[in-house]
């Protein structure tokens, strides 16, 4: 236990856990949307994300970028971001829905038990990884620095780097463009319909079908986004990346209420953060296993998450 | 006894067993068992036999993996077939059962100076170890349902996964070899040795039949009776006077005790385990072998952990053009998984009893 060590660092602990939870929260909202919806859990959900962290990758490898090429100017690195979370957010996306309509569409229709989907998605997520571990021979890769982190300002003691900076203001922007969606628009009333009453939903003109593979492909952008993020903070990604974080995910959408969207923005700093207090504080072999530890207490004082299930409530 | 007789009235296979007379069924028992114990010799069958046999690795060797997978299968059937509580975390019992065993054995334990004991000596003590792990994760979060229970087991998994790996006295990497092998001599030969895996794949097979003769009567007992309530309608069967907690302490705590025994077996036969042995992919890959092989019947479990540790290893040494499929066998085995579960949604093997609540669902739902 080192606690003048967390002290000492806890400045900078947060912030590089608020980086790191934005990025576990975007990565969370597919858990949440689709176990909303369906009432189940999307294991295949990680592998979406690992598309994304590849996609990228191969898209800047096309530019002639690797992780040896020297840093572009401004302009380029606007432009190479842009295009890396679009291809990153087109892989993902088609990712979700190419599980969608293999794995979970035929059970649906066969109105098989809810475990059914679960070993399917399971036997989605098998498929994805190890394709991909046995194509890149399991190595590793690295990515281009794309963005440098460098100082941005600094408050007190603690250092903020543009690139956490980008992360969190981009995570908190794409969480309020989804919350508007889900809320304000035509469509995201229809997801709200169908997460309350899926029946009612239908027999009132809801087509249910497009709304569960519509719920898909939002969680796809998002852990498309979040792929990318990953990437520049992390520096490599590797065929089991997503499992390891899709772990941290989904506990953070049952951390902060599954089903709920604002949870998982809650549950996902949250996590980020204790989680580096963790490290500080018992060393970064025990980063999982403080989160697990956590997440447990909590459920038992609130067993249904911090801020309740609702994505169907009507004011969610 | 209303179901039995809808036994009998169905087709196929399980509807011939069930009309005829008891001396046949025994017949038909005895036959299976023989058949079973002469597995490591499958390979002698001329024509097919060459088929069947694994070549990549030694068939024996095989087979007692297939013969752990069948008892963790076993066991996770009991949590989630029996009394419907997902685990995703069944691997932490069986690296408890493995790790106590090898803390008790291994010389490069700790407690050797003051234990150093025999594998058979270690046997209990480690399986009280699980038991006891399972009720100590079962007693805070038996009080959560379905998918938060489930992020729980998981999480207990990785941590006991965590603990593995970053203590010393559970030394990580570098784990804990020479635990010693199961007792007895033939001959003067040792019989558990280390070239021949068949006696270990009879011991397994052993405990398997023991494992399913315990559950097969808790099962039919008041104990599985509640654990069918529990499954069905949490709510009701509390109002109905079971005491949930209690049996689903009881599902976790049995189920815990088969993994351990899977475990105990495991470093009894490999004599070397460390924390690479136990991740967490092992354990969603022995729900998948449950729910593919039927949830809450016990030859489909059975077939589905024969199956998660048959198809790898059968693809083993198998090359297509110049790759070797073992390469891709994870690969290959999730598309197995899908195609399974989207044919044949219960299960291989489903269990009658839920096939039946299923048409009864379907009349529920309104037509899409």
């Amino acid at each position: 236990m080192d606690f003048s060590g967390l002290i000492d660092n806890f400045g900078p602990l947060t912030v590089t856990g608020l980086a790191q939870g934005a990025i576990i929260a975007l990565f969370a909202l597919g858990y949440t949307l689709v176990y909303g919806v369906l009432r189940l859990i999307n294991f295949a959900h990680s592998e979406v994300f690992l598309m994304g962290t590849y996609a990228c990758l191969i898209v800047w490898g096309f530019f002639g970028l690797d992780q040896n090429s020297a840093a572009p100017s401004v302009g380029g690195m606007l432009l190479y971001l842009v295009i890396g979370l679009v291809v990153a957010i087109i892989a993902s996306g088609v990712t979700a829905l190419a599980v969608e309509v293999v794995a979970y569409r035929p059970l649906r229709r066969r109105n098989a038990p809810p475990l059914a989907f679960l070993i399917t998605a399971i036997g989605a997520s098998l498929f994805i990884s190890e394709l991909t571990g046995v194509l890149t021979h399991r190595n590793q890769r690295g990515v281009p620095p794309i963005i440098q982190a460098k100082p941005l300002f600094t408050i007190g003691d603690t250092t903020v780097t543009n690139l956490q900076l980008l992360i969190i203001v981009l995570a908190l922007v794409m969480m309020f463009v989804l919350d508007r969606f889900i809320n304000g628009s035509r469509l995201g009333r229809g997801i709200r319909a169908v997460s309350q009453n899926p029946d009612s939903a239908a027999l009132m003109g809801v087509n249910k079908s497009r709304v569960i593979a519509l719920v898909f492909l939002l969680g796809g952008l998002m852990a498309g986004i979040a792929a990318v993020m990953y990437d520049l903070k992390i520096g490599v990604t590797r065929y089991d990346a997503g499992f390891l974080l899709g772990i941290d995910a989904f506990a953070a959408a049952v951390l902060g209420g599954i089903g709920n969207l604002r949870g998982a923005l809650l549950g996902g700093l949250l996590l980020g953060v204790l989680q580096n207090y963790a490290a500080g504080l018992f060393g970064s072999q025990w980063l999982h296993a403080a989160s697990f530890v956590l997440l447990v207490v909590i459920l038992l004082f609130r067993p249904t998450g911090l801020l309740g299930e609702s994505l169907g409530r009507a004011r969610a | 006894m209303s179901e039995k007789a809808s036994f009998r009235s169905n087709g196929g296979v399980r509807g011939w067993y069930g009309r005829q007379p008891a001396w046949v069924q025994w017949i038909v028992i005895a036959i299976a068992l023989v058949l079973a114990f002469l597995l490591p010799y499958a390979g002698d069958i001329p024509l097919i036999g060459p088929q069947i046999v694994t070549e990549g690795i030694d068939w024996p060797s095989a087979l007692f993996n297939m013969s752990y997978y069948v008892l963790l299968a076993l066991g996770l059937n009991v949590v989630v077939g029996y009394a419907g509580l997902l685990d995703l975390g069944y691997v932490g019992f069986f690296a408890v059962g493995a790790y106590g065993t090898a803390l008790l054995t291994s010389p490069d334990s700790v407690l050797y100076a003051d234990t150093g004991w025999k594998w058979l000596m270690a046997v209990p003590v480690a399986l009280a170890l699980t038991m006891v792990a399972g009720l100590i994760l079962g007693w805070p979060t038996l009080r959560l349902r379905g998918d938060y229970l489930a992020i729980v087991t998981l999480g207990f998994a990785e941590i006991i996964r965590i603990f593995a790996t970053s203590t010393t006295t559970l030394r990580g990497d570098r784990g804990f070899a020479s635990i010693p092998h199961p007792p007895g001599t033939w001959n003067g030969e040792p019989i558990f040795g280390v070239t021949d895996a068949v006696p270990y794949f009879w011991l397994g097979l052993v405990v398997i039949i023991l494992v399913i003769l315990g559950v097969r009567n808790l099962d039919r007992s008041r104990v599985g009776r509640s654990w069918l309530a529990i499954r069905e309608d949490e709510e009701a069967a509390e109002i109905m006077g079971v005491r949930t907690i209690k049996y689903k302490l009881w599902a976790f705590a049995i189920g815990a005790f088969i993994g351990g025994l899977g475990g105990v077996l495991f470093a009894g036969e490999q004599g070397f385990i460390n924390s690479q042995t136990f991740v967490l992919q092992f354990s969603i890959l022995v729900l998948a072998g449950v729910v593919m092989g039927g949830s809450g019947n016990m030859a489909g479990a059975i077939l589905g952990g024969a199956l998660i540790s048959y198809i790898p290893d059968r693809l083993r040494g198998i090359s297509l053009g110049d790759t070797d499929l073992y390469e891709y066998r994870f690969a290959l085995f999730g598309l197995v998984i899908i195609i399974i579960m989207v044919l044949r949604p219960q299960g291989l093997i489903p269990s009658r009893r839920r096939a039946m609540e299923l048409k009864d669902r379907e009349k529920e739902v309104a037509p899409q």
